[in-house]
């Protein structure tokens, strides 16, 4: 189970959160003018990232505000919290070595384990 | 292919069982097929027989990045139904029903299936009426369906608990008798097999690290194991559809969840049939080894873990024990998840793609496993002839432009 650090309550247990999606997906201004195409890129189409990845979590059952948060999708590791309206800050993550291959920890496939670089460089 | 039978266990009983064939081989990959298929499970293995099967196509591979069936095919609860509400969805599930049917004669491998039937149960009187049009609907298409009141839910389930005195009582349920369970391993096991038999190259532990393309046309594939020519290339990878189509930059509408279940210690027979909750959110069928084999929603973040998190049992666990007191001193044994791809729509994508060659079977959120026969049925005729048949047309990607979406989120039975 994750311990979020909700940037105005602090650690507190994921069941307070709720999920709200891919972060950084901003309304379209025009939305008049716009195709069809264009208008499903929108409300559909998501980058579904295996590795880092910024989303939008909502406490709600704390200070009831948004938040972004940068996790590692392929570990559930979070490498940062940060408020809306912010950039994604940089960070360095444990990432596949393959970009369907399973990280070296928080996975429980072993049969499809591949190896970090850094654990590679270290065997 | 050396056939199983009643007469050969026999024979090579008689003969220490030392006679037996592989039951698939372990080729090496070859510098190029006619089509390679992403993906060994039971879907991508289905596509693969079907396209040997009925198109002729033999020169194929399946190419798998663990082993076959260790991904979602080893994962889910193994429920067969067809009882979705729109024509699409009961045309496609259903078909797949048809195929389950006959699958392990036609297979020759036991898949266990076992048609003990599927309970969908109402909680209110909103949940009743949704589920009475749905049975209506599901007999307009063809599908086996019908409406129980709590004590006929009673009768055909003598150990579910109809009590009035629980949060959320029993007041009937949709019942489709040629719905239930089947082996996972078999199915896989018999489409490998089978695929085997008629030419078709099985290569495990081989990952797909990326998607060749010559002037917007597939021309082959990198893997893990060296780069295989092909004109065609058909993703069957659930949980990571997106992966596969961020390699040629293909936009999907999908997003990749935990889905977890769980069983517990083995026990003497007292579940006959599979039980599904919406409003409780549970779902639950006993193996014919006797252990109930539980499950429910989504963990909501996006994930590739293949692991969730407690308060989603902790809730399942509970919804159980209010349908059945009777389990309240079960333990469980083990618990997993598994990566489910999840569409906004809750219906799968099988489609074309932008880039010519690429084909795209996804997006089955969490009940792919039930479509397992017509999914690669339909698939490989789409990839055959590079048009979707009647089936398959629906579930184009391009339904979330045109807006011609199979909106099945409340007839899937469980919340996703």
């Amino acid at each position: 189970m994750f311990v979020i650090d909700c940037p105005n309550c602090g650690s507190r247990d994921q069941s307070e959160f709720t999920y709200a999606g891919e972060a950084h997906i901003a309304r379209p201004t025009e939305s008049e003018n716009m195709t069809d195409a264009e208008w499903a890129e929108f409300v559909f189409m998501r980058t579904n990232t295996k590795g880092l990845f910024a989303e939008r979590w909502w406490h709600a059952t704390g200070c009831r505000k948004f938040f972004n948060m940068l996790r590692n999708t392929a570990t559930d590791e979070i490498h940062a919290v940060y408020r809306i309206g912010e950039k994604p800050p940089k960070v360095t993550a444990n990432l596949p070595l393959t970009p369907a291959g399973e990280s070296s920890i928080g996975s429980g496939n072993d049969a499809v384990k591949i190896m970090t670089r850094d654990e590679e460089n270290a065997s | 292919m050396k056939r199983y039978s009643a007469l050969e266990l026999i024979r090579q009983g008689l003969g220490g069982h030392r006679g037996w064939d592989r039951v698939w081989r372990k080729p090496e990959p070859k510098p190029s097929y006619d089509a390679v298929i992403i993906g060994g499970g039971g879907h991508g293995l289905a596509t693969a027989y079907y396209l040997a099967k009925l198109h002729g196509m033999t020169n194929i591979a399946v190419v798998e990045k663990g082993w076959i069936g260790g991904g979602n095919s080893g994962r889910n609860t193994t429920i067969i139904r067809s009882n979705y509400l729109f024509d699409e969805s009961a045309a496609i599930y259903n078909h797949a029903l048809d195929l389950w049917k006959g699958l392990g004669q036609e297979l020759n491998f036991n898949i266990m299936m076992s048609h003990r039937g599927v309970l969908n149960l109402a909680h209110d009187e909103g949940e009743m009426r949704q589920l009475k049009r749905r049975v209506e609907a599901n007999r307009l298409n063809g599908v086996d369906s019908e409406w129980l009141d709590a004590k006929e839910v009673k009768n055909f389930c003598p150990s579910i608990n109809i009590s009035g005195h629980i949060r959320y009582p029993v007041l009937g349920g949709t019942l489709q008798r040629s719905g239930g369970v089947n082996r996972h391993d078999g199915v896989v096991w018999g489409y490998a097999r089978a695929a085997d038999a008629l030419g078709v190259d099985i290569l495990q532990q081989t990952e797909v690290t990326g998607i060749l393309t010559e002037a917007g046309e597939v021309t082959g594939i990198e893997t893990t194991r060296g780069t295989i020519r092909t004109p065609k290339v058909a993703s069957v990878t659930a949980g990571h559809t997106s992966v596969m189509a961020n390699m040629l930059d293909i936009r999907l509408p999908v997003e990749s969840h935990p889905l977890q279940a769980l069983v517990s210690e083995p026990i003497k027979p007292i579940l006959n049939c599979v039980v599904m909750s919406n409003a409780v959110h549970v779902y639950c069928s006993q193996s014919d080894k006797g252990e109930l084999v539980i499950g429910a929603g989504i963990d909501a973040q996006l994930s590739y873990t293949q692991r969730g998190n407690l308060d989603i049992i902790e809730h399942q666990m509970a919804s159980l024990m209010e349908l059945f007191p009777i389990f309240s001193r079960l333990r469980m044994m083990r618990q997993w998840g598994g990566i489910v791809d999840v569409c906004p729509d809750a219906s799968p994508i099988i489609s074309k793609t932008p880039v010519k060659g690429f084909y795209v079977n996804g997006g089955w959120g969490t009940g792919g496993w039930k479509a397992t026969p017509g999914s690669g049925h339909v698939f490989a005729d789409l990839i055959a002839k590079d048009e979707p048949n009647r089936i398959a047309a629906p579930f184009a990607i391009d339904r979330f432009t045109t807006g011609a979406l199979v909106a099945e989120h409340g007839a899937a039975a469980v919340a996703h």
